[in-house]
């Protein structure tokens, strides 16, 4: 069988002499390049390579091979066969990607067989890290925001009452599950909770904002899958009158996800969101990123929390490479990455050597209006958050029975 | 006024979400009822249609209106190109070979518009006028959907007319309910459906416009809401406008009050409606004919 | 009735029906090349189990819908109904013992399409496929609600699967097991629907498909046939299913789902339906096309695919094989002039 490879060469800088030397690492990429993850795939592909474009001096004498290969859908089906082929047939030295958490879920068992270390860049079920001991993820779990939000609405906000609207899968109960332990540990109370359809196609979402209305809360938090829902969503809060009713919305990062944001317009202004990243986060790393993303990929692009999914993944990824001189073991992998730390676009983060996790900055920010275009303003910060679910060992996050 | 309000905004929600399945859905059942050419490929032009009007408001700053009737125009040329280079050699075929030719269509125009535009979906700036809450006596209400429900009205008044009181609409119905006595009495089957496939094309354009502000508009759109254009066209009976409207409304408002008042049964509801609602009848509620 | 026996075996018609279900020359090929494959490309072996599922599900569909005429959107509803069966048995620690299993699946899958195909097996047509698809989609919802007992959207992982005959353990990395196993399955399934259809009851079928007034006329339960072969293609969509589930460990939503139902009858006209071998052509044809092609282009994969599916629909009758019995057809009437 003809092995056909689409490889971008990174570290083109790196002169030709020293690339025939280079020791190539071959980093196995699954993705959703088709289908509805399609965009999501090219923000995490894009966050990837535009860390290699940048850093091609810590690269060398390295040389990393991204091998890609399309998951085209979240039925855990092509994404295992994807993972089993980069490993039995490309040999690959390090798995990365994963968008769906599905797929994470459905090639646990192959990773765990593979010995081969994974990085997690966007799955956001909580839980995934402990179905495999060589899951790393450094993307965001749904509790890192959820519960961080729960506390400020409360604390910062002064809210008493909410109502919850979700997408109806996993990451959407997470996400309320999240929110209402700690905003009711505070002293809120959910009033209602809304299942707002699947996370397949984007619902109209009237009937459901306008049942949210009918309640009066304080507070009505949203929960749903990046992408194009959170457009519907902003439309239809304005559309329903519900700010002028004294309704807030607020939610993860989602619902002002930067890549959507800018064509939300003025409906989008007021909205509060907590999240580990936005591409208005003033600090140099930011800056730098933002900027090199503009100028890579257009003007009228911007990077994300997906994006920055993908860009720390792979400084983890060249901190593995170079932390073991390129011979990638994973027993040693992951020991090198127990307690790393990195300047990201987010701010410092580390992954937790217990949980394997991420740990990071949470930000509150408030949607304003600044030169004509929607900027997130900062107003509240929470340094080194940890996945709560599994600090707290609730449910499915408990560590599994051996 | 607590309960009137309250049913006033459930029926307009519904309604105007009914108009957006209606301005899709009409030209899938007239091309299905007409020729019994099963055409999965419908979403893909309202999907095309969608970008048409999105590039042309983006590229050109061409405003919301003017960006619809280009959607309309160049949609509706295209698919009568298409139809007459590749749809008229399958109008003989099983009905399987045109679900495989129209699937393997989508297929391209997915990969194409995704190659072209790029996987993201497309906002659609609606213009200040029509954003916003608008007063309409008894209740305040979204003034997109108002607007929807009036050009829905407009839409399938301006179709009845044509329908029932012009010769073309008459030839329809007349290929419609026996393909084979209109033809033998000289009706031009072959421009006929041209004729009303590029219509129906058109108006699939026009619905992925006007509908993106709920539907939101990317490749995917294709098939993401297919099921939902051929339940309308199913439950409305095959080639009947005003079975289609009526189907549209039902469907919508149903799906919305069950929606909102019992929101944990997710989407169950318009499936287990459309099961009851054909089992009972079985030829569409107004439909007459079997494919 | 004649008293006098006539000899018919000599009648051209009767020579013809004797000549359908022999065993012809070319049979034993799609099974040498699946042993072949696991010689020869070992690593590809999660890939080929793959396909060698999708092959037995395209065969169960091609009873309803090549045999039998009914045109059918929900087939993935037993695909999904055999899955779930698996896995929730094994989950739970009921039961992990795979060929009972699959015979387990099968029964729930054939219970499932016995109650739905009574009650829709009345319609036809666009009726029935939106029908068919509504009660497919209901059974996706209900399995999304019912996250307690199906892990709704995560589904249930790392099914603990008794190692096959007590013996041979499921390897997640190198699935060598799985793939023959799922062969052995799929050849059983293969051998019954080969012997039922040329069985009278399958020929009943292709008379109901060819006209069903006739049928009627000749005083056959047309209704009840068709149900029962409904329900028969069912159960070997649950074996498909629970196949699946056990060569996997897992089990999700996407089992029940219309990707699922809408590929498999894509992949069963791309081969050709009511040929038997339509299903093994497709499935190779369409997951190989697919496979490679998005390896080499994971962004654009699709439009060669849909370029595919054009050309053959647009040029060749009743799919690929639809091709090579023509081009057969030419060959055999320029030998006899």
């Amino acid at each position: 069988m003809i092995k056909r490879i689409i490889a971008v060469v990174a570290g083109a800088l790196a002169l030709g002499v020293a690339s025939a030397q280079a020791q190539e690492v071959k980093v196995g990429v699954n993705l959703p390049y088709t289908g509805i993850g399609a965009e999501f795939a090219q923000l995490v592909d894009r966050g990837m390579e535009l860390y290699l474009k940048l850093n091609a001096d810590r690269v060398k004498p390295y040389k990393i091979t991204l091998i890609r290969r399309d998951v085209k859908d979240p039925s855990g089906a092509n994404a295992k066969i994807a993972v089993q082929e980069l490993l039995t047939q490309d040999n690959v030295d390090i798995l990365a990607g994963w968008i769906y958490s599905p797929n994470a879920i459905a090639s646990a068992p192959i990773v765990t067989a593979g010995k081969k270390l994974a990085v997690i860049m966007n799955a956001g079920t909580a839980h995934i890290t402990n179905l495999s001991p060589y899951y790393v993820r450094t993307s965001f779990s749904m509790w890192h925001a959820g519960y961080a939000l729960g506390e400020a609405s409360a604390k910062i906000l002064n809210a008493k009452t909410a109502v919850v609207g979700y997408t109806d899968f996993p990451p959407g109960k997470d996400s309320l599950a999240a929110f209402k332990r700690s905003f009711e540990a505070n002293g809120g109370k959910v009033i209602d909770e809304i299942p707002m359809g699947g996370a397949g196609a984007v619902p109209d979402f009237t009937p459901f904002f306008q049942r949210a209305k009918d309640k009066k809360p304080d507070l009505f938090f949203v929960f749903v899958p990046a992408g194009d829902h959170a457009a519907a969503v902003v439309k239809t809060y304005a559309a329903l009158g519900m700010r002028e009713a004294g309704i807030k919305l607020i939610g993860p990062g989602d619902i002002t996800q930067d890549t959507k944001l800018q064509a939300m317009g003025s409906a989008a202004v007021g909205l509060i969101t907590m999240h580990h990243y936005h591409a208005d986060l003033d600090n140099p790393e930011n800056k730098r990123f933002v900027e090199a993303w503009k100028k890579e990929y257009g003007a009228a692009t911007t990077p994300d929390f997906m994006a920055v999914g993908g860009y720390d993944g792979m400084a983890a990824i060249v901190h593995v490479v170079h932390a073991l001189k390129g011979k990638i073991e994973v027993d040693a992998a992951l020991e090198a990455l127990k307690g790393w730390k990195f300047a990201s676009p987010r701010g410092p983060i580390t992954i937790d050597p217990v949980t394997r996790d991420i740990v990071m900055n949470e930000y509150l920010s408030e949607a304003v209006m600044k030169d004509g275009r929607v900027y997130q303003k900062v107003i509240g910060k929470i340094d080194g958050v940890k996945d709560a679910c599994k600090e707290q060992k609730i449910g499915p996050c408990a560590p599994p029975a051996k | 006024m607590i309960f009137g309000a309250d049913v006033a905004s459930m029926l307009l929600g519904g309604v105007a979400a009914g108009m957006v399945l209606f301005i899709v859905s009409v030209g899938l059942s007239v091309t299905m009822g007409l020729m019994g050419f099963v055409n999965l490929a419908h979403g893909g032009f309202a999907m095309l249609g969608g970008y048409a009007i999105a590039q042309a408001m983006k590229l050109w700053g061409v405003g919301f209106v003017p960006a619809l009737v280009f959607g309309f125009v160049i949609t509706a040329l295209a698919s009568a190109v298409l139809e007459r280079l590749l749809y008229a050699r399958l109008y003989r075929a099983s009905e399987l070979d045109q679900v495989l030719f129209t699937i393997g269509l989508v297929f391209m125009m997915i990969a194409s518009v995704t190659l072209l535009v790029g996987p993201e979906n497309q906002p659609l700036r609606l213009p200040a006028l029509l954003q916003g809450q608008v007063n309409l006596g008894f209740t305040h209400y979204r003034t997109y959907s108002v607007v929807l429900i009036v050009v829905g009205i407009v839409i399938v008044s301006g179709l009845w007319l044509v329908f029932e009181r012009t010769r073309i609409g008459a030839q329809i119905r007349a290929a419609v309910d026996n393909r084979r006595m209109a033809e033998s009495l000289g009706i031009n089957i072959g421009r006929l459906f041209t004729l009303t496939f590029a219509f129906g094309s058109g108006m699939a354009a026009l619905g992925g416009g006007l509908g993106a502000e709920f539907l939101g508009l990317d490749p995917q759109y294709a098939l993401k809401y297919l099921v939902y254009f051929l339940i309308v066209v199913a439950v409305g009976g095959l080639g009947r406008v005003t079975g289609v409207f009526y189907a549209a409304l039902l469907i919508g408002v149903l799906d919305f009050t069950l929606k909102k008042y019992v929101p944990q049964g997710g989407t169950a509801f318009i499936y287990a409606l459309t099961i009851l609602l054909l089992l009972w009848r079985p030829q569409g509620l107004f439909g007459t004919k079997t494919t | 009735m004649t008293p006098a026996p006539v000899d018919w075996s000599e009648h051209p018609a009767a020579a013809a029906m004797a000549r359908r279900h022999r065993l012809r020359a070319w049979e034993p090929i799609p099974w040498v090349a699946a042993l072949a494959f696991y010689f020869l490309f070992p690593k590809y072996l999660g890939f080929g189990t793959e396909l060698l599922i999708t092959v037995l599900f395209a065969i169960s569909l091609d009873l309803v819908l090549g045999y039998a005429g009914i045109v059918t959107l929900g087939q993935a509803a037993f695909f999904g109904a055999g899955a779930y069966t698996v896995g929730m048995l094994a989950k739970r620690g009921i039961w992990n013992e795979p060929i009972t299993g699959l015979i387990l699946a099968a029964l729930v899958a054939a219970a499932v399409g016995l109650g739905s195909g009574l009650v829709l097996l009345r319609t036809q047509g666009l009726t029935l496929l939106m029908l068919t698809l509504c009660t497919m989609a209901l059974l996706e919802e209900a399995a999304n609600l019912a996250h307690d007992y199906t892990g709704g959207f995560d589904g249930l992982d790392s099914l603990p699967i008794a190692p096959l005959l007590g013996r041979f353990e499921f390897n997640p990395l190198y699935p060598t097991t799985q793939y023959l196993y799922v062969l052995a399955v799929l050849f059983v399934c293969f051998v019954f629907v080969r012997t039922l259809i040329y069985s009278p009851f399958g020929q009943s079928l292709t008379g109901i498909r060819e006209n069903t007034l006739r049928m009627h006329a000749v005083g056959a339960p047309v209704r009840r046939r068709l149900v029962l072969c409904y329900a028969l293609s069912a159960a070997i969509a649950g074996v498909a299913g629970g196949v699946w589930a056990q060569a996997n460990a897992y089990v999700n939503l996407g089992t029940l789902g219309l990707d699922r139902a809408a590929t498999v009858l894509i992949i069963l006209v791309l081969g050709g339906y009511g040929r038997l071998y339509g299903a093994f052509v497709g499935a190779v044809a369409y997951m190989a096309l697919s496979h490679f092609l998005s390896k080499i282009y994971p962004t654009a994969w699709q439009l060669g695919l849909g370029l595919l599916l054009v050309v053959i629909a647009l040029f060749a009758r009743n799919g690929i094989l639809g091709i090579a019995e023509a081009a057969a057809h030419r060959l055999r009437t320029r030998a006899t002039p």
